[in-house]
């Protein structure tokens, strides 16, 4: 995979870090959230997701559409674009 | 050297089979799975025919948590119309059913290795010649003369051999369901609720799972899943209806409910079950066709190693057989799937108020298309066979 591949753990300090690379990657990780059951990984039209036993990562060919902000079960997902963030 | 002669990502009910066919036909053989556990996390309603499993394996007490022979269905408004099941089906304990089908494919002669996320292949000539994995953090690279892609819903390994595994929003059912206990239903009878008002663009089960237990799960159609929680209506559904059910378990996951894929080959691979996009479209099941093109897959792949022929063109026999065996009934299936899309809530409301009138005995599919002929009858009835395999 050419580039730099940026990893979010699902723990609180990667994700600031993400905050802090905006614009390079929108799609953000609520943490400690994720079920790991690969439905957002099936349904991305760039294979940006990459999903092992127990950490999900955002690659860096995202092109931020938003599919798997939707298609998440638990609203794991969220894109930087939106202000207004989801909550339980 | 050539490590394997066969090299299966994922070890599911499909690759678990694909591995046993391979391995029993004398194909050096391994499985990689990326968890820890084959068969955990549970990922699944756990329904399936008794016919169906029988073709592949002889039903063993210990998998099964439920034996069914009634359904129900439900309208948007609640009116229940039940069948007797002419066959028998099940409720698994998919943990040890997976675990078995595993072992049975080691006994075979297959190696497994779990926590091993194979993340890359290595490609020659535009041909698969071996996988990329990760073993606890560790790179790791082993060639194969074939590799067969039973990676589930995820489907990344197809995409790395250039196939189209991408699923459509409007083919993708975001689901939940929960495992609960104290809860007291007809332990031998599976339970959907059908319309937008339980599911919106797919349905809500309950099934039983022995000892006062039930899996009770849902599925949203992706594009309605943005506005549609399934975390949230199941959470819901469960405090109105089963105030005093305990959660026992809660996952995640998606069910692939497109079409299979165009190509389900390319040079030196073979993809089947979720990975292929296999489930039967309109009742979500994917367990017996996933092992049912797994144990294809791995067939096909014993000829290919006699003939040397590991191209798309040397594996023709695996599309080929498997439209024969399940792909042309899925394509009836999906064109089902289609059609019921346009279903209201009232209508489904109307055709179940009728069918109510028909005394439970009565109703044979027969008696289903004359009722509900005014109604939208071809397609009840194939949702219905669909559903209970009449
Ligand atoms: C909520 C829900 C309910 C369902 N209910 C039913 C039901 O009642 N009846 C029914 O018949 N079907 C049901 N299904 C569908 C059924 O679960 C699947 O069709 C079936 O599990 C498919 O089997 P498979 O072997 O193709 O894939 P899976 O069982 O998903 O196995 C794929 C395996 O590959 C592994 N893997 C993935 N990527 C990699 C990688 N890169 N490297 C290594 N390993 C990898 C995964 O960890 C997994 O173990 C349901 C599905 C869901 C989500
Ligand atoms: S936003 Fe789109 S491209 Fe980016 S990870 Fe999600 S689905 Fe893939
Ligand atoms: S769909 Fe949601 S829960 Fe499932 S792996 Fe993706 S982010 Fe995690």
């Amino acid at each position: 995979m050419a580039g730099i591949k940026f990893e979010i753990m699902t723990s609180g300090s990667c994700e600031n870090q993400f905050r802090y690379l905006k614009g390079l990657i929108m799609i953000l990780v609520k943490d400690n959230r994720c079920d790991f059951c690969g439905t957002c990984v099936a349904v991305c039209p760039v294979d940006a997701i990459e999903l092992r036993e127990a950490d999900i990562a955002i690659l860096d060919n995202c092109i931020d559409c938003d599919i798997c902000v939707w298609v998440c079960p638990i609203e794991v997902l969220y894109s930087d674009k939106e202000e207004e963030v989801k909550h339980d | 050297m050539i490590d394997f002669d066969v090299i299966v990502v994922g070890g599911g009910p499909a690759g678990t089979m694909a591995a046993h066919a391979a391995a029993s036909g004398g194909a050096k053989t391994l499985i990689l799975e990326k968890d820890r556990d084959i068969g955990y996390p549970v990922r699944c309603g756990e329904a399936v025919s008794d016919q169906g499993l029988r073709q592949f394996v002889e039903p063993q007490p210990e998998w099964i948590a439920a034996t069914i022979t009634k359904i129900r269905m439900r309208s948007p408004n609640n009116t229940a119309i039940d069948f007797e099941s002419k066959m028998a089906g099940y409720v698994l304990h998919r943990r040890i059913f997976d675990y078995a089908l595993a072992n049975r494919a080691s006994q075979a002669g297959a190696e497994i290795q779990t926590r091993a996320y194979v993340d890359g292949l290595v490609i020659e000539n535009d041909t698969v010649k071996g996988v990329k994995y990760q073993y606890m953090g560790e790179n790791r690279t082993l060639s194969a003369k074939l590799v067969i892609a039973a990676d589930g819903v995820e489907s990344r390994v197809g995409r790395m051999a250039g196939l189209r595994t991408a699923t459509k929003l409007y083919d993708m059912e975001s689901a939940y369901q929960a495992t609960v206990g104290n809860i007291d239903i007809d332990q031998e009878m599976i339970d959907f609720y059908i319309g937008e008002n339980w599911a919106p663009g797919g349905y809500l089960w309950v099934f039983p799972k022995g000892n006062r237990m039930a899996n009770i799960g849902l599925g949203v159609v992706g594009t309605k899943a943005k506005d549609y929680n399934s975390h949230d209506l199941i959470h819901n559904f469960i405090k109105t209806y089963y105030p005093k059910a305990t959660m026992l378990t809660s996952v995640c996951g998606g069910v692939p409910v497109a079409q299979t894929l165009k190509h389900i080959t390319a040079n030196g691979i073979m993809l089947t079950g979720d990975a292929a996009r296999m489930v039967n479209p309109v009742s979500g099941g994917g367990i017996i066709s996933g092992m049912h093109a797994g144990k294809i897959a791995g067939e096909v792949s014993i000829e290919a190693l006699k003939t040397g022929d590991y191209s798309t063109n040397g594996l023709e026999a695996y599309p080929r057989r498997w439209r024969k065996a399940g792909g042309k009934n899925h394509e009836a299936l999906h064109r089902i799937s289609d059609s019921i899309k346009d279903i209201t809530d009232d209508q489904l409301n109307k055709i179940a108020a009728k069918l109510e009138k028909v005394p439970q005995k009565d109703r044979s599919l027969l008696k289903i298309f004359t009722t509900v002929a005014t109604q939208k009858p071809k397609i009840l009835l194939d949702v219905t066979r669909a559903f209970t395999g009449f």
